[in-house]
């Protein structure tokens, strides 16, 4: 892993949904840099902003109602927001690519599952069908399906297999970027575990950099190196998995961690944060955790916060740490 | 103090299919005392839902006994179990599929009790309705609100003010937290907390989150596969997980902390079918401890001393379990 070598960065990311109801802000104003070989985790709740950022990266937000409406997303050197349909789709499932939530919607039914994972491959690779087929039996091996399985549907297969064979699609042309969005979700613990220690093995024998997206703090503290907490469309909190768990500053973040039962101790009752996520379309004005936030101060209300580096690549919108 | 509110004893389930009986719920033994909470564990087709239904004869049980408050409330009439299901209540998983949409927050909150024909005149009613409303923390103002202008939590404050409206001693909780975000999750656990305290409730608590069980348990019961595996008090079994399911269980959750201890235990497979499973252990193919005889003979819950119940024919071999 080369933490120089940049592959990705976003620089100013806006992006919102035009409605009749009003505009949405679902990513404001995003700083994030993703190295080579290094995974980021995206960690908020439902309506932070988490899947709108990784459409984004893939150019993905359906346009209306969506729009990026500033910013840049720069991949290997390359600002993405320029590119052509036609180069988009070249890099779609072959430099990135993304693994959704649920695998029994996001794999087709009615085609066996190695014709799926040989599709990438035709579409990217030089290669005729017998070959991909070949490569897709490949990639079955690696995440853990006897290839002989390879003609099978997708509702023959349990949950977690099916997870596994989104991953052999996504992993199949070798890309440099994996999003993987909320991959353990709808697994059980036991079948989690096993996805998660897959996704790892892969990522370091191929060297692919990874957004992680998740609501598990848990799922951070085993696969991540860097952390951005979202909250209503903002990063909120930035910075190395380290510093998240010895030293976790932004309230909200705070609160996260309180709101969590823990398993190794005891507690009586738990903190959980007061009150509701913002209504998307009527943010609060100033910082939009101000009505919710234990610390509020007066300023809060009227001054939106600008990042702080409280530490050495560390992070934080709140006005708790600003000068 | 220590009275058994519900005792089931080998509760059976199963379901006719296709290929064969789906043995859903296998011979389940325990017992809940008043005021406590039960939590029942398990991954997705353990049979660990059916239970709840079954306990409360929303399913009709294949063989066994549901000791309630004295009587086997498999054995009483309809118009006897209509009376006894005031006193026994469930509050469901998915709070957007378990509201009707078409009703109104209080005309949901208030049917069960029109139904029962609790009030006689509407005033009454109405303020039944509102004091629910306070208790489980909804504001006065959503009364005539329908449920899809709610979020999640407070779809579920709702489910919980149905459940509580008839005055139950006994609710069985499928799942109540699992489609929350955690900082909404968190609230609703500590209110379920509180209305077990002022009124005291008996709750069987069905998840497939750990952690969660944990926060909110007296004892937990491990279920596999229509069994239960391990049933021990909430302290003993984290620390000193038994029965090697439990143990792999345990070991897979990720832990929302820097360098966690905790050596993790991947299981090789996936859950086998429960269409008529072979005699012998549940657990046989996944087992890392497995001997001929697991094959042979099913384990049946032991007693193994400090208020343990293990399904493990090696439960004392494994009982010193260096952790």
């Amino acid at each position: 892993m080369d933490k120089n070598k940049k592959m990705l960065s976003i620089n100013n990311l806006s992006i919102h949904y035009i409605t009749e109801e009003g505009t949405v802000a679902a990513v404001q104003d995003m700083n994030l840099e993703v190295a080579e070989g290094e995974t980021l985790g995206l960690v908020g709740e439902t309506g932070a902003g988490k899947t709108t950022t990784a459409l984004g990266i893939m150019r993905l937000i359906p346009e209306p109602p969506g729009k990026i409406v500033q910013g840049e997303i720069v991949f290997q050197g390359k600002n993405l927001l320029d590119m052509t349909t036609e180069q988009m789709r070249e890099i779609r499932g072959n430099k990135i690519s993304m693994i959704f939530q649920d695998p029994m919607t996001s794999l087709n039914p009615v085609i066996p599952v190695g014709e799926q994972i040989a599709e990438v491959i035709i579409l990217h690779q030089n290669v005729n069908a017998r070959e991909a087929l070949e490569r897709a039996a490949e990639m079955l091996e690696k995440v853990g399906i006897p290839p002989e399985r390879i003609k099978e549907y997708p509702h023959q297969f349990s949950g977690g297999m099916r997870q596994r064979v989104v991953i052999a699609i996504a992993l199949a042309c070798n890309p440099k970027l994996l999003i993987a969005d909320e991959p353990t979700t709808a697994l059980d613990v036991t079948i989690q575990a096993q996805v998660l220690k897959l996704m790892n093995n892969l990522k370091k024998e191929f060297n692919t950099s990874m957004i992680m997206i998740t609501h598990d703090l848990g799922v951070v503290a085993e696969v991540c190196d860097k952390v951005a907490i979202m909250y209503a469309g903002n990063v909120i909190e930035y910075t190395d998995k380290k510093s998240l768990f010895t030293e976790p500053r932004h309230p909200y973040t705070l609160g996260l961690f309180g709101s969590i039962p823990s398993i190794e101790d005891d507690e009586e009752r738990l903190n959980p944060i007061k009150g509701l996520m913002p209504d998307p379309t009527n943010i609060p004005s100033g910082c939009p955790f101000h009505p919710r936030c234990p610390k509020v101060m007066e300023i809060c209300s009227e001054k939106v916060p600008k990042d702080t580096e409280v530490s050495k690549g560390h992070f934080v919108k709140c006005l708790l740490y600003e000068e | 103090m220590q009275k058994k509110l519900i005792e089931v004893k080998n509760l059976k389930k199963y379901f006719p299919t296709n290929k064969g009986m789906l043995h859903a719920v296998d011979g389940v033994n325990f017992y809940i005392n008043e005021g406590e909470t039960l939590g029942l564990v398990g991954e997705s087709g353990c049979g660990k839902s059916t239970t709840g239904r079954v306990v409360l004869r929303l399913l009709e049980a294949t063989a066994g006994e549901i000791i309630y408050d004295g009587k086997d409330i498999l054995k009483v009439d309809k118009r006897r179990m209509r009376e006894l299901r005031r006193d026994m209540q469930i509050v469901f998983q998915d709070p957007y599929a378990s509201l009707n949409p078409r009703m109104s927050v209080s005309q949901i909150i208030a049917e069960p009790l029109t139904v029962n024909k609790v009030f006689k005149n509407k005033n009454e009613l109405d303020a039944r309705v509102k004091e629910l409303m306070d208790t489980v923390g909804l504001t006065q103002r959503l009364v005539n609100t329908y449920p899809h202008e709610l979020d999640g939590g407070r779809r579920q404050r709702i489910g919980i003010a149905r459940a509580l409206a008839l005055k139950p001693r006994f609710i069985v909780q499928d799942e109540p937290v699992s489609a929350l975000d955690v900082s909404i999750q968190a609230q609703i656990l500590n209110l379920m907390s509180d209305l077990q305290k002022e009124f005291s409730l008996t709750y069987l608590f069905i998840s497939h989150d750990l952690s969660v069980v944990k926060h909110v348990s007296n004892r937990i019961a491990v279920m596999y596969l229509g069994k239960i595996v391990e049933l021990s008090e909430y302290g003993t079994m984290f620390k000193n997980p038994i029965h090697p399911y439990t143990q792999a269980l345990l070991s897979a959750i990720p832990v929302p902390r820097l360098h966690s201890t905790n050596e993790k235990i991947i299981l090789e497979g996936d859950v086998p079918s429960p269409i008529n499973p072979p005699e012998g252990c549940r657990f046989y193919g996944r087992c890392m401890y497995r001997q001929d005889i697991c094959n042979q003979k099913t384990p049946e819950l032991k007693d193994i001393g400090e208020k343990r119940y293990v399904a493990c024919h090696f439960a004392e071999n494994l009982k010193p379990a260096k952790k």
